[in-house]
């Protein structure tokens, strides 16, 4: 398969989980500083995209290239090295840790058992953890116990955890669910701010926040790419809305 | 208010204080409390009978916080201990039996020179890989590798194809078993079930008098001591944390770019070192190895040590091995037959009603209660010294 210019480069992905196909060749292209949105029924298999792409399930077949370079049959920790960041559904953070420790413990270094063993708080690492705190907005909260966040807190710690590692593409499984709509503004603002140096691609349903945030959207059903393209043409487009509002 | 606090007296209640925030900090009370627990208490308060056991129950202690760090910190939790603690010991009591075996002192074997056993066992010739045994370097090296080395192989072996659990546990105790079947029945090259005995010199020092025994006591304690302090480092750095953070949200630290089984296999590694070191001091200080230290029943009996004194304090895990061992000695003499339901009792108990073991009552209830009675004392040495000031 011939190099591309595109960050990421998905093609011909497929994968089956007992004879089902979960992705059915999948072509996607993801440009540098884009921030793609993939919308689509629930089922339509969006969140196995992602875990293809970071490496937490194994394709079946097609290949996956980021800056050119061949993902598939990397570990994922090696995976989130070569700059692929991956937010899940859920807030996936240390409750029992402090939000600066929290962030602390996403900082690059130190990564190997006896790097863990002898890193130590320098000032870089703390300025960065302040520097990365007032972007998602705690840093007035950075010795508050995680745990003690509310949901959407709990969100852009994870956001910011991810952001501690700088990765050039940032994916993120509808990072909105279950906010309150103050919440939500903060998040397309802070979305829209934090890829400007990066490509992010978010998984999400809810239309408004996606028109605000998306620069193209990508429609997902039964594993297969529908259509794509900027919001108010995929929008108009008669085969998403049968998807969506048809049978 | 400026006198008060010049005044030698009122000194005391801020020097307490800063005493107490010494003592807290990270649990460095307990553990200077364990160290004078171990090195002046037990030895002015015990004959060199009884400290000789309670040094053989510290042996155990070695593997007891080895399995803080495993199964404690890693989650990961390890039924086959015995094997590492045999592997230790028997590389040790290897290397004595050797010294113990020269030609002058066999010389009624049908072959002089080499361990009775292998004698008996119409052996001619000392093994090869009995040989780098003579050499004390070659043993203490092999005490130290071979059984972190083999944990290697197991953990990595496991960790990477993502095998943990109770699945783990069970090959571990598979091992356990298969290990003490294996030094059972190869007699002739390991002693097979009476282990290796009649161990007497090491570099020519006597290993069997109550000086000597006396001596190993306190280079146990030391060892011990310097293992938990190792173990508190682990803990305090961002490997102990990231352990913790393993054991809840595994995925979280996988996809920040850890490479979470070689996490793993370090704490395994670690514990089978510890466990290692444990058993060659015990074959020093016991002076045989066998092996009914290697299968199962040690192995789980090793785990409840850890689970009495709390499966995430360090220095709780070392009373807990002394209670456990204490109880053993205890009952065991008095109702034989019903030790072992006792001590499954035990541990049902303990990992039902308190999941943190000792360390865990400590804290929610011993400490609360010391705090407030410092805190007190502290008020009415002020209180008194604010009186007293004209």
């Amino acid at each position: 398969m011939s190099n591309t210019d595109f960050l990421l480069a998905v093609e011909d992905l497929s994968v089956s989980f007992d004879g089902f196909k979960a992705i059915d060749a999948l072509n996607l292209y993801v440009d540098r500083g884009e921030l793609r949105v993939v919308i689509g029924p629930n089922g339509a298999g969006k969140t196995t995209l992602l875990d293809l792409i970071c490496g937490r399930t194994a394709a079946s077949s097609g290949s996956i290239k980021f800056k050119n370079v061949e993902m598939t049959s990397m570990a994922e920790f090696r995976i989130v090295r070569a700059g692929i960041g991956r937010k899940f559904q859920t807030p996936s953070i240390y409750e029992n840790l402090s939000v600066f420790q929290n962030l602390e413990v996403s900082f690059p270094r130190g990564r190997g058992v006896f790097g863990a063993l002898a890193f130590r708080c320098t000032g870089d690492v703390r300025e960065r953890v302040q520097e990365v705190a007032e972007e998602i907005g705690l840093a007035a909260l950075l010795p508050t116990e995680a745990g003690l966040l509310s949901h959407g807190q709990k969100q852009w710690l994870e956001i910011g955890m991810l952001l501690m590692q700088d990765p050039e593409l940032l994916m993120l499984d509808e990072p909105i669910a279950g906010m309150s709509v103050r919440e939500r503004e903060i998040t397309a603002e802070l979305l829209t701010k934090i890829c400007q140096n990066r490509s992010m691609i978010v998984i999400e349903h809810d239309m408004e926040f996606v028109a605000r945030i998306a620069h193209k959207v990508t429609v997902m059903h039964q594993g297969k790419i529908l259509a794509e393209g900027p919001m108010d043409q995929v929008q108009n487009d008669p085969r998403v809305i049968d998807v969506y509002l048809g049978h | 208010m400026n006198r008060v606090t010049d005044s030698p007296p009122a000194a005391a209640p801020s020097r307490l204080a800063a005493l107490r925030d010494w003592l807290a900090y990270r649990g460095f009370g307990s553990f200077v409390l364990l160290a004078l627990v171990l090195l002046v208490v037990m030895p002015l308060m015990l004959d060199v009978f009884r400290l000789n056991l309670v040094g053989k129950y510290l042996t155990y202690a070695f593997v007891a916080i080895g399995l803080v760090m495993a199964w404690g910190y890693a989650g990961v939790l390890s039924l086959g201990q015995g094997v590492f603690f045999g592997l230790g010991g028997y590389c040790m009591a290897m290397f004595l039996k050797l010294e113990a075996s020269d030609p002058v002192s066999t010389k009624i074997q049908s072959t002089p020179g080499i361990p009775d056993f292998m004698d008996w066992n119409q052996l001619k010739a000392l093994p090869w890989f009995w040989k780098p045994f003579e050499h004390l370097p070659f043993a203490i090296a092999a005490v130290l590798i071979i059984p972190t080395a083999l944990a290697f192989v197991i953990g990595f072996a496991m960790f990477k194809r993502r095998v943990g659990g109770v699945y783990f546990a069970i090959i571990t105790q598979a091992i356990a078993l298969i290990l003490s079947v294996l030094i059972i029945g190869q007699q002739g090259y390991t002693g097979g079930v009476n282990g290796i005995t009649d161990l007497k010199t090491m570099l020519g020092w006597d290993i069997r008098p109550d000086s000597a025994k006396i001596i190993l006591y306190f280079v146990n304690a030391v060892l011990l001591l310097i293992a938990i302090l190792f173990c508190r480092l682990v803990q305090t750095s961002k490997l102990g944390t990231l352990l913790l953070a393993m054991r809840d949200k595994e995925d979280r630290v996988r996809f920040s770019g850890y490479d979470v089984a070689m996490f793993k296999v370090f704490a395994f590694c670690l514990a089978a070192l510890l466990s290692a070191i444990g058993g060659a001091m015990f074959t020093l200080q016991v002076g045989f190895m066998s092996p009914s230290f290697v299968g199962i029943v040690p192995s789980v009996e090793m785990v409840i040590y850890a689970a009495v004194g709390g499966r995430m304090s360090l220095v709780g895990a070392v009373y807990g091995t002394l209670l456990v061992n204490f109880g053993r000695t205890y009952f065991s003499e008095s109702f034989p037959n019903l030790w072992l339901l006792l001590m499954a009792a035990l541990y049902i108990g303990v990992v039902m009603a308190f999941p943190d073991g000792l360390a865990g009552l400590y804290e929610s209830h011993v400490k609360p209660r010391l705090g407030s009675l410092l805190r007190r004392l502290g008020r009415s040495s002020r209180s008194r010294s604010t009186l007293g000031s004209p």
